[in-house]
């Protein structure tokens, strides 16, 4: 394989310990500068401004029982999502019929529908008189805390499918077997078995689908009504004090973020440190009942109790949005949306902008996230100092991205007094889309022996030359998934766009147009087509990179 | 009592046959191994044994009861797998009294059995360990006491020596061995180390892609192989290509490469047939010389001599260019060097004759 010269001097550059060492410093400065300290430093300078949300006792009221109700929420949805997606990555991963892959690619749809396009399907779905509302008089569930129950439960249910369904491929069958073989029928097996080994994994999804609901802005101010959550009441604070009495606003958004974010972390903290010591009840059984619960009658029920729920709560409501987008498509909307004509104009702009600040971020992720990624994994700077940036790379996963909005917004209007609107919003997405890169990639790594990368360096290969022809390779894979759910996540993000900018990003623009239908303009056709155009795209560009990606191999 | 008969069974996995119409039967009370290369089978015959995968054809009874349709947890048999799979969220007892525990039997009795099986393997002072803190062995040991405490009579054994050294796979066999004589057990072990097997089992059956090839004592397979593959798989054997001369009084002519002619016993050939003849390498008599006349006799030089310890093993080249192996104690008898002339003589009954393979040799012993 012949190297070009460029190449060759940048393999010869890498053995110098200096110019390696560089490249991690600069990683981890940028990762505290741009990531992780801005939102904190941010509700710190605006920590005077708390005071004026504690005198004012109604406003007060209002923002704790939001933040109580965002974490009410978060609970019960999270439960929620591993009670049923539990039984789906069952099936998924053991059913024996060729329809199950099927049901697996399907199960993934809504968590690549924006979440902008998902709130307005659901709110068709469950509450306009088109949808299963036309069964009934009236909507069948208005705008309020049980659609956004239905909401979150709607986005966060494929990741915990998509973690548990690893996990279980993941895992070793012969444990399971050993205790079939040992006398427990197969539900027994797998709860006193499967389900304990893979409890990290069970953790893990919870703590996703936790911070997926409490962190949702967009799609939940469509669907709320009268109810405030967190990201809700910071969004309402801006609606109704930002000019009046900007003061309250900025007091009321600084205290709101920082209870989010300072409850967030003691949460993750909590379920981080107490969930492995989580015992399972492994040593009570239940023979005969059991036993009766394993077969076919039961396993057939649970099954298709599976099934109901995820294609009546989840597939349909998601989708639903199709139905007057196709509509659309055969009225005067389809010629003045292609034309851009009135409201459109602003849409493709919004459109544009989304997917170019989607692809800027996925690469400023891969630059500055692949040095941290192996920092994380080959602990470059000791056990410890690893360990914690592993840990605090995790922080803006579990931050409620408006609230970490906010703290951007508060930290970099301080700090440079003419920050250009668009950094704001590059920074705002790259913090929130840090993790998912860093997280990919450094679990790739990990997974690849040392060995391979000592036996590179003694074949004469020199650091960037072993990352060259050794850990690319083999973790390319990883690096296009951490890419998509970069990108994915970039251009589905609402809170955090709506709080640091007033540059109007796809998903800010479809909030709008649901919270303007009630004047008249714009029209439902107008609305399904956006989100029909939003979730178009979205496939095209997960078709090309899934293109792309396909037969790069897992090793 | 647990005797198991398998009727034509056959697996398959996609285009593969993996067990291909296998009819055996292990009586009760016997330790019975299944030998062969990787990928012969043996492990899918075990699991079908147990349950935990189904046959596409044919049938499987266990003490007598057909058992194609019972769960695995229903087949009353201990299973031991080739990685242990200890759970490894449990401590060495609670893995140990899990089968009793899930078979329902009261707390008393699950431990008076976990107490009972757990001085078997004499691993008593570990059972607060989890089994990350065992070693090799120890691992070894709790899987089986595991299979036992779960009251089967039938213990299958999933090569459960392969993933420990050598010593202790020695010290462990001999110690399973004895478990299953004092409990009266059937065990069923798959391997695929012919030493292992023989030194163990009351019978053997060897297998190759799919199929069983011969089932007989330790003894039958090594002094009577029936076909080109167990002569070579069980023990060693040197084949030497040759043509049936004629028949004679004591069995059979045989020309063997470049003129040489042996007479060996079997008669059960045909004049002009194309045939392999299987010798031990310790069946051969060797001697120094060069004149020596006699029957059965061919010239030769030692090319290599290795000292193995116990035996010391030569590497002949006769003088039809075949090259044999010649096996001889190190404590007894003559010695001989490199450059070495010699005379080999093939001793007629010591010779196994088979019919030339029509895929050819080199593919009838292949093992992969």
């Amino acid at each position: 394989m012949a190297q070009s010269t460029v190449t060759r001097m940048l393999d010869k550059l890498s053995s110098r310990k200096a110019v390696m060492y560089s490249v991690y410093l600069t990683a981890i400065i940028v990762f505290f500068a741009l990531v992780l300290l801005p939102p904190i430093l941010g509700i710190v300078i605006k920590w005077g401004a708390i005071q004026e949300i504690l005198n004012n006792k109604s406003i007060m009221e209002r923002s704790l029982t939001a933040i109580k109700n965002s974490f009410l929420i978060a609970f019960f949805v999270a439960a929620m999502d591993v009670v049923a997606g539990i039984p789906m990555a069952w099936l998924i991963t053991r059913g024996k019929s060729r329809w199950l892959s099927v049901l697996d690619t399907l199960s993934d749809i809504p968590f690549i529908v924006p979440t902008a396009a998902l709130g307005y399907s659901l709110l068709l779905f469950w509450s306009d008189p088109r949808g299963i509302s036309a069964m009934f008089e009236g909507s069948l569930v208005s705008p309020g805390w049980v659609l956004v129950i239905l909401l979150h439960f709607t986005f966060s249910y494929p990741v915990v499918v998509r973690v548990v369904v690893g996990a279980l491929l993941d895992y070793k069958m012969e444990y399971e077997q050993a205790s079939r073989t040992l006398g427990a029928p197969p539900l027994m097996a797998a709860r006193t078995v499967t389900l304990s080994i893979i409890k990290p994994s069970l953790i893990a999804a919870f703590i996703l689908a936790f911070a997926r609901s409490v962190s949702e802005t967009g799609a939940t101010m469509m669907v709320a009504g009268f109810f405030e959550n967190g990201p809700v009441f910071i969004q309402n604070m801006k609606t109704e004090f930002s000019t009046t009495n900007p003061a309250l606003y900025e007091g009321s958004i600084a205290f709101a973020s920082f209870v989010l974010i300072a409850i967030s972390c003691l949460i993750f903290g909590i379920i981080r440190s107490f969930g492995p010591r989580l015992k399972m009840p492994v040593r009570r059984v239940w023979p005969s009942f059991e036993r009766k619960l394993s077969y076919s009658k039961a396993a057939f029920t649970r099954n298709s109790i599976t099934s109901i729920v995820f294609f009546a709560i989840v597939l349909l409501p998601s989708l639903f949005v199709a139905l007057p987008a196709l509509e659309a498509v055969f009225t005067e909307t389809l010629p003045n949306a292609l034309s851009g004509t009135g409201i459109w104009e602003e849409y493709w702009q919004s459109l544009t902008l989304s997917y170019f600040l989607g692809a800027l971020v996925t690469v400023l992720n891969i630059l500055i996230g692949l040095p941290m990624a192996i920092i994380v994994a080959r602990r470059k700077f000791g056990v410890l100092p690893s360990a914690l940036l592993d840990l605090l790379v995790n922080v803006p996963l579990i931050v409620p991205s408006i609230a970490l909005g906010v703290s951007l917004r508060f930290f970099w209007k301080e700090t440079m007094t003419t920050v250009p609107e668009i950094l704001l919003l590059i920074f705002a997405h790259l913090a929130i889309t840090y993790p998912y890169l860093v997280r990919a990639m450094s679990a790739a790594v990990e997974r690849i022996s040392l060995d391979l990368e000592e036996a590179s360096r003694t074949l004469g290969a020199k650091p960037l030359g072993v990352f060259r022809t050794i850990i690319f390779p083999l973790t390319k894979y990883s690096l296009f998934s951490g890419a998509i759910m970069v990108f994915t996540r970039s251009v589905s993000e609402t809170g955090a766009t709506l709080a640091v900018t007033t540059l109007k990003t796809a998903p800010v623009v479809i909030v709008e147009w649901v919270k303007q239908k009630m004047q008249g303009v714009p029209l439902e056709f107008d609305i399904g087509l956006g989100c029909g155009f939003l979730l178009l795209f979205s496939f095209i560009v997960l078709l090309i990179l899934r293109l792309i990606v396909k037969g790069e191999g897992r090793y | 009592m647990p005797d198991v008969r398998l009727v034509n069974v056959t697996k398959r996995f996609g285009k593969i046959v993996a067990i291909n119409n296998v009819s055996l039967h292990i009586k009760d009370k016997e330790y019975f191994s299944l030998l062969g290369p990787s990928g012969c089978g043996k492990t899918t015959l075990l699991r079908l044994i147990a349950g935990l995968i189904q046959p596409d054809k044919g049938e499987i009874y266990i003490g007598g009861k057909l058992v194609n349709d019972v769960p695995p947890e229903d087949r009353d048999v201990g299973f031991v797998f080739q990685t242990f799979a200890l759970f490894p969220h449990m401590n060495a007892w609670d893995n140990v009294i899990y089968g009793p525990r899930v078979k329902g039997f009261d707390m008393e009795k699950a431990s008076t059995i976990g107490h009972e099986v757990l001085e078997m393997v004499r691993l008593h002072e570990r059972l607060d360990a989890f089994p990350n803190e065992l070693s090799g062995g120890m691992m070894q040991r709790i899987a089986v006491a595991r299979a036992l405490a779960a009251g089967a009579k039938l213990l299958l054994l999933d090569e459960p020596l392969g993933q420990l050294d050598a010593k202790v796979r020695n010290e462990l066999r001999y110690e399973i061995r004895k478990m299953t004589n004092d409990l009266e057990l059937t065990a069923i072990h798959v391997t695929h180390d012919q030493s292992e097997a023989m030194a163990i089992s009351d019978r053997i059956a060897v297998m190759r892609k799919g199929k069983v090839l011969q089932v007989g004592t330790p003894k039958e397979l090594y002094m009577s192989p029936q076909n080109i593959f167990v002569a070579h798989f069980i023990g060693e054997s040197n084949f030497l290509e040759g043509y049936v001369l004629k028949i004679t009084s004591k069995g059979a002519l045989i020309e063997l490469r470049g003129g040489v002619k042996v007479e060996i016993a079997s008669k059960d050939v045909k004049i002009g047939e194309k045939i392999v003849l299987a010798v031990r390498p310790e069946a051969f008599i060797i001697e120094k010389g060069i004149t020596r006349r006699g029957e059965n006799i061919v010239l030769g030089i030692v090319e290599r001599v290795t000292f193995e310890g116990t035996d010391i093993r030569y590497e002949v080249r006769l003088k039809n260019q075949d090259l044999i192996v010649v096996v001889k104690p190190s404590l007894t008898g003559e010695w001989f060097n490199t450059g070495d002339k010699v005379v080999v003589k093939f001793p007629p009954e010591n010779v196994h004759l088979f019919a030339y393979p029509e895929k050819g040799l080199r593919e009838e012993i292949a093992v992969e």
